[in-house]
């Protein structure tokens, strides 16, 4: 892109007192320990930014440019984002709603799923920022997502995962040749364990000190829909909660469009989807509390299991603003939803997809989201890294010997005339 | 008494002190008179409004007071406080146990 502007970002923010910090790797305020963000100068993005000029921009999240926290030109990551959206019609008929749409994130580039995204930025801003060593905390996509890039961009990479995720995220991690940690714990400890390696190591790590600029890539997914939508916002998204952090991103990056003029009206609602075995937000949102309680977690959805979500007050905030519900699955329900969005629209999701199919479905019964109301479903990652989860619930192909004979038998066909 | 576990980036106020102890009777009182020891201390864990800081966790013998009666919450003889700060958003459970 040649016209790239270096005056979009002020610096860094913290969210709940307001310090201003400039745009370095600092995740924490030193005074009040709330978390930073990046402040943008939104009056010098406004008088340039147009859908004309987003239109004309590259065929990944790098149209948008103008609102990721980079300051020169992208130089890891320039394939990921611009999925598809897809009109799920069969889908759609099994659960009564006539408008909905799967956002397919499972096709991402390169690792398939939406860390595509935060890690393209991530990793670009640590670049800028003069690092050559990169690491993240992760419950599986993260990790493959970072492992991938740094192999690209030739940067040294760490990347530290709990010791029992399924056998494709791990060597979705291996195949790289990053240096891959199993920490003997849950994610929770192993996010622990990264922030006190941060505090004493020169390292990016993505998702501790890098976390202001990598969080802002999963803007991009609410960017692509509106744009996809053409340029209108749906009645509802349904969002997988792991930390919080992208149900938080996608009201923030619907909101920046709005205040921007590119969207005319907003009138979404952010659903959150958690698996019953790790509910800290939505058990939150249901009590009606702004707090929760961190939760030891048991569930299949192995990526979203985080006891401890680093964006959950902000996720309770946003679901509330919005006027969106939260809701959970059992572990049941998440292979219901993997298969059904399997065999409605073809398209293979990872567990956090079975949740959020789960969740959307509960949502449209209880009459949350309503027939006529266009609704998109974030599927976040793509099911051949979770097989262990629906291995039991597909069946097995039929053996028989390669005979006509064998094969007529089998589906109890006669000879066809042709 | 009651024991304090004052957290690292805190330990700069309490000239490198991990653990204090308060005679105070509820975990306002205790915040005020750990500011009278240990002047700035309550700069750093309540608001302009003397509200306790959202990414600032208070555990009494590891319950989170945001689930007993926040800053109003009762201190009794040998109870135990942590005050763990939000890192990466998170807080630090397992802090308490070391």
């Amino acid at each position: 892109m040649s016209h790239t502007h270096t005056d979009k970002m002020k610096g860094l923010i913290c969210r709940e007192c307001g310090k201003a910090y400039p745009p370095v790797s600092l995740h924490v305020c030193e005074m009040c320990f709330g978390p930073l963000e990046v402040h943008y100068n939104y009056e010098a993005i406004k008088s340039r930014l147009t859908r004309a000029r987003i239109e004309a921009g590259p065929k990944s999240l790098w149209r948008y440019h103008d609102l990721l926290p980079i300051q020169g030109e992208p130089t890891v990551g320039l394939h990921a984002g611009l999925t598809p959206l897809i009109r799920a019609k069969n889908l759609g008929h099994e659960l009564g709603l006539d408008h909905l749409y799967i956002k397919n994130d499972t096709v991402n580039h390169p690792t398939l799923s939406f860390k595509d995204r935060v890690v393209a930025v991530a990793l670009t801003r640590a670049r800028e920022l003069g690092y050559d060593i990169v690491a993240c905390a992760s419950t599986g996509n993260l990790a493959n997502s970072v492992a991938a890039h740094a192999a690209a961009a030739k940067m040294q990479c760490y990347v530290f995962i709990p010791h029992d995720l399924e056998a494709s995220k791990v060597l979705g991690n291996l195949v790289y040749r990053p240096n891959v940690v199993e920490i003997e714990g849950n994610y929770d400890d192993v996010n622990r364990l990264c922030s006190e390696i941060a505090g004493e190591r020169k390292w990016a790590f993505v998702n501790v000190n890098i976390r202001p600029y990598y969080a802002e890539g999963s803007k991009t997914l609410a960017y692509e829909v509106v744009e996809q939508l053409g340029w209108t916002a749906p009645d509802h998204i349904v969002i997988p909660m792991a930390s919080g952090s992208l149900l938080t991103k996608i009201w923030k990056g619907l909101n920046e469009f709005h205040t921007l003029g590119l969207l005319d009206s907003l009138t979404t609602k952010v659903h959150g989807a958690q698996a019953e075995g790790c509910s800290p937000i939505a058990t939150a949102h249901k009590q009606g509390r702004d707090f929760f309680k961190p939760v030891k977690p048991h569930t299949i959805a192995k990526s979203l299991a985080i006891g401890n979500p680093a964006d959950g007050y902000y996720a309770l905030k946003a679901a509330a603003a919005s006027g969106g519900a939260m809701d959970t699955v059992t572990d049941e329900e998440i292979v219901e939803g993997i298969t059904l969005l399997a065999q409605t629209e073809g398209i293979f999701a990872e567990t956090a997809g079975g949740v959020t199919i789960g969740v959307l479905k509960k949502l449209a019964k209880q009459g949350i989201i309503k027939r006529h109301q266009t609704t998109v479903a974030l599927i976040t990652g793509n099911g051949l890294k979770t097989q262990e989860a629906v291995m039991h619930a597909v069946g097995k192909p039929t053996r028989i010997p390669p005979s006509l004979a064998a094969f007529q038998q089998l589906f109890h066909l006669g000879t066809e005339e042709r | 008494m009651v024991k304090v576990r004052i957290p690292t980036p805190l330990r700069i106020l309490t000239g490198g002190k991990s653990d204090v102890e308060t005679a105070a009777s509820t975990i306002q009182t205790m915040i005020d008179s750990l500011n009278g020891q240990f002047p700035g201390l309550k700069d750093r864990v309540c608001d302009e409004q003397g509200e306790i800081r959202r990414f600032v966790n208070i555990y009494l013998n590891e319950e989170d007071i945001r689930f007993l009666q926040g800053k109003d919450t009762p201190l009794r003889e040998g109870d135990e406080v942590s005050i763990v700060p939000a890192i990466a958003g998170g807080d630090h459970p397992d802090e308490r146990h070391r």
